[in-house]
């Protein structure tokens, strides 16, 4: 690899090339910018906060009261009163939408912060300590894999009983091996790296080295990582919805309004049609945004 | 007679940081002749080789005053065209057998390959060129390596391999970049015999791109030296002894020798107005 | 070199075997946690208590819970998965009886998901950085970020209620149901082999969108996968030596690149094939597809516990398989691991 190497970039600058160090802040700025600059992943961010702004200031946005139901007006079209329509109980839809982004937002919070902490410790400890420890994370993580995620969590959902916080276990539980994994493997090229080796001549315990020094350095990657989750968040989320499995009635979630929606499809489009397209919106941008970290922090894979 | 006439050639590519100019104003020509090409890495001696079969990527631009072989100028070429010049006219061997082979194709179907692409020639015929052709560059049971995959052989026979491949359309040029740098020094000196006496025996102009000075003097005719993208000094290799130029004289000197005790070797010296 | 091998083989059935130990725990694990009554689930609601008791003791609930496992772990192995409560049949039998109609959804939407994808993908990393590489990023992407039951219900209000191009719900048309022999249990070839047209193309108007729809999420799969095994290999030197033979650059990219992706390709395929059974829940509710999916769906709404977690356990089974064959077929086709 080392020749291909050479043959691709050889180094022209003679020493033309001045090298500063940036400052952490300046770093993020520049990235943020290069992320920025890209289109594709500039979308992301602009959706990405668009969808914080819609689930702060919902009841603003909102044109209705979202659980409001109003029995004279069932399954109206888009119109100017309703822009999406209303649903078989005369609800808004518009206003079930904006509301619903905060569901969708409380999913994503939830999980990525029980997948976040657990990955991060059954990775590391499992890359740090290796051995009998790491085989029997590993097993346990390769069997969490073997089984298609949404499987898995249906049959969590049906263990539990539907319901949006079984939900989000479920889905916590399988989504956190990719993650470990991920923290497994970073870990593992840090064990030995000489800052490291110098704590543990200081005598640092394994538990500071392991939170002090690798799971910081772990945490970019991992965030990376993470995002790139969410837009598999969301759609299972969704998933488990559209089944019955999820967030249950009246609350305005995107997956279980498309649900509902399904036995008037047919003669009342919008009551499936708008909720499904704000799901692929987001996802969509979480994607972007995945996608254009993962460049940032990976040119190869560009 | 001129084979390849080179002028005023540059290259630079767009980088993130800007243009970054790998190669200035090189020119020279080549006669039925083997021309070395050297200069540590960086100096832009490779991307000079790869201009001439405009193998450089999408994100370098390449300008010349001309660049010409035979009544043919390469700069004007069209796909089809240079396509029909590489292998059959100019070709190229590469530095490293391990990575330059194709790793899923026999050894000698990648010969045949060669051969196949410029003539209407059955398999058959094909097969039994290449074979003469691994017999040539003295590989010792050729039916048996042409079905070899690359992996399955050595890197000096793996280069051996590259070199049939690259003789076998009997092209008028080849470049040879590093032919022997990834080798095991002890089938170095055998891979390029082999080279040289095929190059030889079939008046083969050969472009030889190097950094070792002292291969170079044995085996070339003439030594161009580059130093940071641009030609510095242009010699005969027996008259190497002899350069004027202080980069030259500076890189002679750092050569150690087993014939006789040396002091500490001299840190080659460096000045930007060589640039200019 | 021999012994290596074996000893290879060795671990990676010791991977394997551990592996399903894993997935009967935790199916034995989550039939535990379900809050629903497995006894009543299989009496019913009305039976008296002495019928209570007599199934209690009969499924052996009165025992301590590792001896429950054991005797779980030995019926599973044997074979026995229980009688699903929905239809009153082993549930293996039922397994077998809808698989034909998943694997047929599947296959065909895996050669749509292949045939669009790898082009796609090959496309995109010839063009790399150009306006078609760009399209093709924006194309997978939605491909990803799409929930494949909402294309589903969008694709049946345009294609069937709209258009009327595609057939409705289920396999074939009703009509047709019944009038060709079931050789294999796969609807387009058994109505090929009993000579009715007519019926295959009511077959083929019925499958044809929900496995497009399915097929989505391969394609975007495949296609970025093959994206990034084409660059990898773009940039190789041996592409180098191609170019310098004089090869078109259409040879360059399929007979030396592509050549070298197959087999990456190969097993990346076995496991979108995988994933494809995960998109088949979800399709399968959507178009009333009389298949595993729907199934598993059925059962776990009625709270069939046997039925789901032989389900559960009977795709954990497929994904280990399918890994297992996408090993043996990186082993058997790529000549650097022979």
């Amino acid at each position: 690899m080392r020749n291909v190497e050479t043959i691709k970039n050889p180094d022209y600058g003679m020493g033309l090339r001045v090298n500063v160090e940036p400052t952490r802040k300046a770093l993020f700025v520049k990235s943020f910018k290069k992320l920025c600059k890209n289109p594709l992943s500039a979308s992301g961010v602009v959706i990405v906060t668009l969808l914080l702004i819609l689930a702060i200031a919902a009841p603003l946005i909102a044109t209705h009261d979202p659980l409001q139901q109003d029995l004279a007006r069932t399954l109206s079209a888009p119109s100017i009163a309703h822009w999406f329509g209303t649903d078989e109980y005369g609800r808004d839809i518009f206003s079930r939408i904006v509301y619903g982004s905060r569901v969708t937002l409380y999913i994503i919070f939830l999980v990525t912060i029980i997948v976040g902490p657990i990955g991060l410790l059954i990775g590391t400890m499992s890359g740090y300590f290796g051995g009998w420890i790491d085989s029997a994370f590993m097993r346990v993580t390769d069997i969490f894999i073997s089984f298609p995620s949404l499987v898995l969590a249906l049959a969590f959902v049906a263990a539990l009983g539907p319901g949006l916080e079984h939900a989000v276990i479920a889905i916590a539980l399988t989504a956190w091996p990719p993650v470990a994994r991920l923290a497994r493997a970073e870990t593992l090229t840090l064990r030995n790296s000489d800052y490291v080796v110098a704590a543990q001549l200081q005598g640092a315990s394994s538990f500071r080295i392991l939170f002090h020094y690798i799971s910081l350095m772990c945490l970019p990657s991992l965030i990376v990582r993470l995002t790139m989750n969410m837009a598999t968040v969301i759609l299972t989320a969704a998933a488990l919805g559209f089944l019955g499995l999820g967030a249950q009635p009246p609350l305005p979630e995107w997956g279980s309004m498309i649900s509902t929606g399904r036995s008037y499809m047919l003669e009342s489009w919008w009551l499936v049609a708008f909720p499904g397209a704000a799901i692929m919106l987001v996802s969509l941008a979480f994607n972007l945004l995945g996608d254009g970290l993962r460049d940032l922090l990976d040119p190869r894979t560009e | 007679m001129d084979v390849l006439t080179v002028e005023k050639l540059n290259v630079s590519f767009r980088t993130d940081e800007g243009l970054k100019h790998a190669v200035r104003d090189v020119s020279f020509t080549l006669k039925n002749e083997k021309l070395a090409i050297v200069g540590e890495s960086g100096s832009g001696k490779s991307t000079v080789g790869k201009a001439i079969l405009k193998l450089n990527p999408s994100s370098s631009i390449v300008t010349a005053d001309k660049l010409q072989f035979k009544d043919c100028n390469i700069l004007t070429c069209n796909d089809r065209q240079i396509r029909s010049i590489r292998g059959q006219h100019i070709s190229m061997i590469m530095q490293d057998p391990k990575f330059s082979l194709n790793p899923v194709m026999t050894v000698g179907d990648q010969i045949s390959e060669a051969l196949r692409v410029h003539q209407k020639i059955t398999r058959h015929e094909a097969k039994k060129a290449a074979i003469k052709m691994l017999h040539e560059v003295s590989i010792s049971d050729p039916e048996y390596v042409y079905g070899q995959y690359p992996h399955e052989i050595s890197g000096g026979m793996g280069q051996r391999v590259m070199i049939a491949m690259m003789v076998i359309p009997e092209p008028d040029i080849i470049i040879a970049d590093e032919p022997t740098s990834a080798l095991d020094v002890s089938v170095q000196q055998d891979v390029l015999n082999i080279l040289n006496e095929l190059v030889e025996r079939k008046n083969i102009s050969l472009i030889f791109v190097s950094h070792d000075l002292n291969l170079v003097k044995k085996f070339c005719d003439r030594v161009l030296v580059m130093y940071g993208g641009k030609v510095v000094e242009s010699i005969k290799a027996n008259a190497l002894s002899n350069a004027t130029h202080p980069y030259t004289r500076g890189l002679m000197e750092s050569l150690p020798s087993l014939k006789h005790r040396r002091d500490v070797l001299p840190v080659l010296s460096r000045d930007q107005q060589w640039l200019a | 070199m021999i012994r290596s091998r074996w000893l290879g083989a060795a671990k990676k059935l010791g991977v394997i075997f551990i592996t399903l130990f894993g997935l009967l725990t935790m199916t034995f694990v989550i039939g535990r946690l379900m809050p629903i009554d497995p006894v009543l689930a299989v009496v019913g609601p009305d039976a008296d208590s002495s019928t209570y008791e007599q199934v209690f003791l009969q499924m052996g609930l009165d025992r301590p819970i590792w001896v429950q496992y054991f005797y779980y772990l030995q019926d599973m192995l044997s074979g026995d998965f229980g009688y699903a409560i929905l239809t009153g049949s082993p549930v293996v039998n039922d397994i077998i009886r809808v698989l034909p109609a998943t694997i047929e959804l599947a296959s065909v939407a895996i050669i749509f998901g292949v045939g669009l994808g790898v082009p796609l993908g090959v496309y995109a990393a010839t063009h790399r950085g150009r306006l078609g590489d760009h399209l093709t990023r924006i194309i997978t992407l939605f491909g990803y970020s799409t929930p494949v039951f909402w294309v589903g219900m969008v694709g049946l209000i345009i294609f069937y209620a709209w258009l009327n191009w595609a057939g409705a719900a289920g396999r074939i048309g009703f009509a047709y149901d019944g009038m060709f022999v079931s050789y294999t249990g796969f609807y387009l070839i058994d109505t090929l082999l009993s000579g009715n047209i007519d019926a295959f193309i009511s077959a083929l108007r019925h499958i044809a969108l929900p496995a497009l729809i399915l097929g989505l999420n391969s394609v975007s799969f495949l296609g970025r996968m093959t994206r990034s095994f084409m660059l990898e290999q773009l940039s190789q030197e041996y592409v180098k030596t191609a170019r310098v033979k004089g090869l078109s650059e259409r040879s360059v990219i399929w007979k030396h690149a592509f050549k070298n992706i197959l087999v990456q390709l190969l097993t990346i395929v076995a496991l979108a094939y995988g994933g494809l059974l995960e998109g088949a829940v979800l399709i399968e509710t959507v178009f009333a597809w009389p298949g595993f999916g729907q199934y598993l769906t059925d059962s776990l709404l009625m709270g069939d516990m046997n039925a789901v977690m032989a389900s559960v356990l009977f795709i954990g089974l497929v994904f280990v398989f399918l890994n297992l064959l996408s090993d043996v077929l990186y082993k058997l086709f790529d000549p650097r691991t022979k």
